[in-house]
């Protein structure tokens, strides 16, 4: 096991390299620069501010700083934002659309694994159609659309929940995080069901069953935990998505997030923000992907004796 | 164990739920305790007065510092600031500022002349890289020493005659120098304050920080939270403190304007930076309509690049202006929320009138067109409309198509380009027409008409005329009169507008959404507001009945 982690771990490295090497001259190749406002930007004035962020060097050795810089841990400052370094504002952003994540992550995985058991356990019936209806509704509804439906609703016509804000107002969190969850939710369901339902045909399934196991112990003590490997497979690419995805939900609840400056450093053309986003982002899927790795292998019997094998 | 596991996540929604309850709303509890919650538009750069340049900035700077004057709230009158008085000398090019000898930074210590003397040395500094620098331009010398042409800031016309008096040179008779004093480009920055965190022109220290900075306006930076709030409040070492009714304010990065409202109907906000446009009629129908629409400082048009055909003919700029029905376009597209404009210039800027050259005549368009060679459209090379992406452009842009079509039987394409794409292709005059929106810095007529200086930075279109640079370069500056002035700007505009390298669409208007519980907030032509002059009266709320 240690072994695949260490491998894992060898890989990213050139992956995220190349991110960062791609990204670098990506953003400069795009037309217009940080500089550039509606009202002229006199000669003087453009040709000092690039020489305090090092524009005016050549490009190959704003990338040397750049990656000089990037081994000591240091994303630079941000042009947008002067007085401010990007780790700075990674710093203030992150925690905030981590806490979102989470949230939304838990509330997708607390309808989608109880809607998808609940489906499987009698597929191809009312109590299976409804609730893969309802994941299907999920996954095509748009945060964009079920957000302001959602403030409509608990907001302005009943009046139960703030409808913008985090950590302001008791209860802010609630329908962001409902927002942001609710596609995962469709998806976990529908891979919950998926799972649970290869499960149950098992002969080992049939066994405890025929041991005279009441249904709800089959379900959680023997089903359960080979059934929500899809699942468990499905959750770092999903967390890594809802931090890095995460840039709509935080507009319309005014968010202080990461995605809002994920997005706008694009717009910006704040040359260290997208990098130091996209780097950071990237390293976190990547990270994240090689969690939901180990946590399958280690619940999944077969592919641990594999690694146990390959050890050897 | 396992059932712990899989329920570990409903106790989190569980907990999220406990905590639910809508409570006191901001403004209740604003009202109550003198706290204004404003909808601020977007997250500032920054607060550095020397580095910023946007509207959200400006708010926020212009709570937390002072200048040496003040616009007046309702007539935009220049009123005492830090300076308790002026003296203007008989040729209007000396200035004497005489210092309140209260004003004081909000650490305590007294302001001074000097102080001024520093800030604009780093306002001007070409290393500070001040977009507004040339705010500070009337001033002798000011434009060579931010050009590095002279390296030593004695030469500049700015000297501290004393601890409280200040005085000021210019080139030339400035009669809206007064009005740059109430910008903050120009405002005084404390230089212990900055001189502690890094270098006179630094732009990267944190000394715009809680807790390091220190500013001399009405109100003291309390709380700096990226991307959700800034809190200031009241200064105790402010000259005029005890005329600050409110105790605090609260500015929200409020970037969506739909949510924004939402914030405003649920009492989260007592004012809006905007409206969503759709909103608009149903908020004109309400009765005591928090609604609040004001004439603005801006000028929204078409930019014609005239050295590309076909638009390097001027009969041609000229069909497409008079093809062009602004009434209708303001009344439909914009909801009302705008004025149909024929110049560039906004009527009644400070008195002045620009001229009205042509009207809405297609008739007269299509003999226009056919005289320059293309008779009811035929041989029409084709034209693009270039604007930056966003709805509300498009829209008019649409709009404009389809009037070209319909009055003179051309074809054009309409293209739209992200931001900095378009601001490249703007630049580089990659363009037949551009969408293009001026707003000004202080109210006069020169802040537009400058702007068609021969190969000035914000002058695409290509428009080059000796005499219109002469007129706005050195006789306007020089005249001895207002209505000699006016009247050459009038002259000057007349030219250009015969040549019509823009094409004018509409003049804006400010939109906000402003709760009943606010006093103080008058519509005026710059969207000027003072906070120093915002009340709240408790007991007033959007549906009418007391809270």
């Amino acid at each position: 096991m240690l072994r695949f982690i260490l491998w894992r771990l060898l890989q990213a490295i050139p992956v995220i390299f190349v991110v960062i090497t791609a990204t670098f001259f990506l953003v400069r190749s795009a037309p217009g620069g940080p500089f550039d406002s509606e009202k002229a930007v006199l000669p003087e004035v453009k040709r000092a501010l690039e020489a305090q962020y090092k524009l005016d060097l050549p490009l190959h050795e704003q990338y040397i700083t750049y990656l000089g810089d990037l081994s000591h841990g240091d994303l630079g400052p941000s042009f947008k934002y002067p007085g401010r370094s990007v780790n700075e504002i990674l710093g203030s952003g992150l925690p905030v659309t981590a806490e979102l994540g989470f949230y939304a992550l838990s509330f997708a995985l607390l309808i989608g694994v109880l809607a998808g058991v609940f489906a499987a356990l009698k597929p191809n019936t009312r109590q299976d159609y409804i609730p893969m209806g309802m994941a299907m509704i999920g996954i095509c509804m748009p945060s964009f659309l079920l957000g302001p439906l959602l403030v409509l609703i608990f907001g302005i016509y009943l009046d139960w929940l703030p409808i913008a804000g985090w950590g302001d107002l008791p209860g802010d969190k609630i329908l962001p995080s409902i927002t942001l969850g609710s596609a995962y939710a469709a998806y976990i369901a529908r891979l919950s069901r998926a799972g649970m339902l290869e499960i149950l045909s098992q002969d080992y399934i049939r066994t405890a069953r025929a041991k005279g196991l009441p249904e709800w112990r089959v379900v959680t003590q023997h089903a359960l935990r080979g059934g929500l490997i899809p699942v468990i497979a499905f959750l770092g690419p999903a967390f890594a998505g809802l931090l890095a995805g995460s840039f709509v939900v935080e507009t319309i609840f005014q968010i202080p997030g990461l995605g809002r400056f994920y997005v706008q450093a694009a717009f910006n053309r704040d040359y260290t923000m997208i990098l130091g986003t996209t780097v950071f982002l990237s390293t976190l899927i990547v990270f994240f992907n090689l969690i939901s790795d180990v946590i399958a292998a280690w619940l999944n019997p077969r592919l641990r004796a594999q690694f146990k094998g390959g050890a050897s | 164990m396992r059932l712990f596991r899989l329920f570990l996540p409903a106790c989190v929604i569980a907990g999220m739920l406990t905590a639910c309850g809508s409570g006191e709303s901001n403004v209740e509890s604003g009202n109550a305790n003198g706290i204004l919650h404003y909808g601020n538009g977007a997250e500032p750069q920054g607060l550095d007065p020397h580095v910023v340049t946007g509207v959200p900035e400006n708010h926020i700077v212009r709570a937390l510092f002072e200048g040496l004057a003040v616009k007046n709230p309702e007539t935009l009158e220049p009123e005492p600031g830090v300076a308790e008085r002026w003296d203007i000398s008989e040729d209007g090019t000396v200035y004497t500022f005489y210092l309140n000898p209260n004003a004081r930074w909000s650490n305590g210590e007294t302001m001074t002349a000097s102080d001024y003397v520093w800030s604009w040395n780093r306002a001007l500094h070409p290393d500070t890289g001040s977009l507004y620098a040339y705010m500070l331009y009337p001033i002798v010398n000011s434009e060579a020493y931010s050009k590095r042409e002279i390296t030593d800031f004695g030469e500049v016309g700015v000297k501290a005659l004393d601890d409280h008096t200040l005085q000021v040179r210019l080139n030339a008779p400035t009669p809206y120098f007064l009005q740059l004093m109430d910008h903050y480009s120009t405002f005084a920055v404390h230089p212990e304050t900055l001189l502690k965190h890094g270098k006179m022109t630094d732009r990267f220290t944190p000394w715009t920080r809680v807790g390091n900075i220190v500013s001399n306006g009405p109100f003291t930076l309390e709380e700096w939270s990226l991307n959700r709030r800034i809190i200031i409040k009241k200064s105790e070492h402010y000259w005029d403190r005890d005329n600050v009714a409110l105790n605090g304010v609260y500015f929200y990065p409020t970037e969506n304007v739909i949510s924004e409202e939402r914030m405003f109907r649920a009492e989260q906000l007592h004012y809006t930076a905007v409206v969503p446009l759709d909103k608009i009629p149903d908020y004109r129908e309400r009765p005591d309509s928090p609604y609040v629409q004001a004439a603005y400082l801006g000028t929204y048009y078409y930019l014609v690049n005239t050295e590309r055909p076909p638009v390097d003919n001027v009969l041609v700029r000229r069909a497409l202006s008079y093809a062009l029905d602004r009434d209708t376009l303001t009344r439909t597209v914009l909801q009302n929320t705008a004025i149909p404009a024929y110049s560039i210039t906004p009527p009644d800027t400070l008195g002045y009138n620009p001229p009205q050259l042509f009207d809405y005549d297609p008739a007269k368009a299509r003999e226009l067109l056919a005289e320059a060679g293309y008779p009811n459209g035929e041989g029409w090379p084709g034209l693009e409309i270039i604007y930056n992406t966003q709805e509300a452009h498009r829209k008019i842009a649409v709009a404009v198509q389809q009037m070209w079509k319909r009055e003179l039987n051309i074809d054009i394409t309409i293209s739209n380009q992200e931001w900095k794409v378009y601001l490249n292709s703007v630049s580089q005059r990659e363009f037949q027409v551009a969408r293009r929106g001026w707003i000004g810095d202080y109210v006069d007529a020169n802040n537009f008409l400058d702007l068609f200086i021969t190969d000035g930075g914000n002058n695409n279109t290509g428009y080059a005329s000796d005499e219109f640079d002469d007129i706005i370069l050195n006789l306007a500056p020089k005249a001895k009169t207002r209505d000699e002035r006016y009247g050459l700007f009038y002259k000057a505009e007349t030219m250009m507008m015969n040549e019509m390298p823009i094409i004018p669409i509409y003049t804006y208007t400010s939109k906000h959404l402003i709760h009943p519980s606010v006093e103080g907030i008058y519509p005026n032509l710059m969207d000027s507001l003072n906070l120093k002059y915002v009340k709240l009266h408790p007991g007033r709320s959007l549906s009418g009945e007391a809270n």
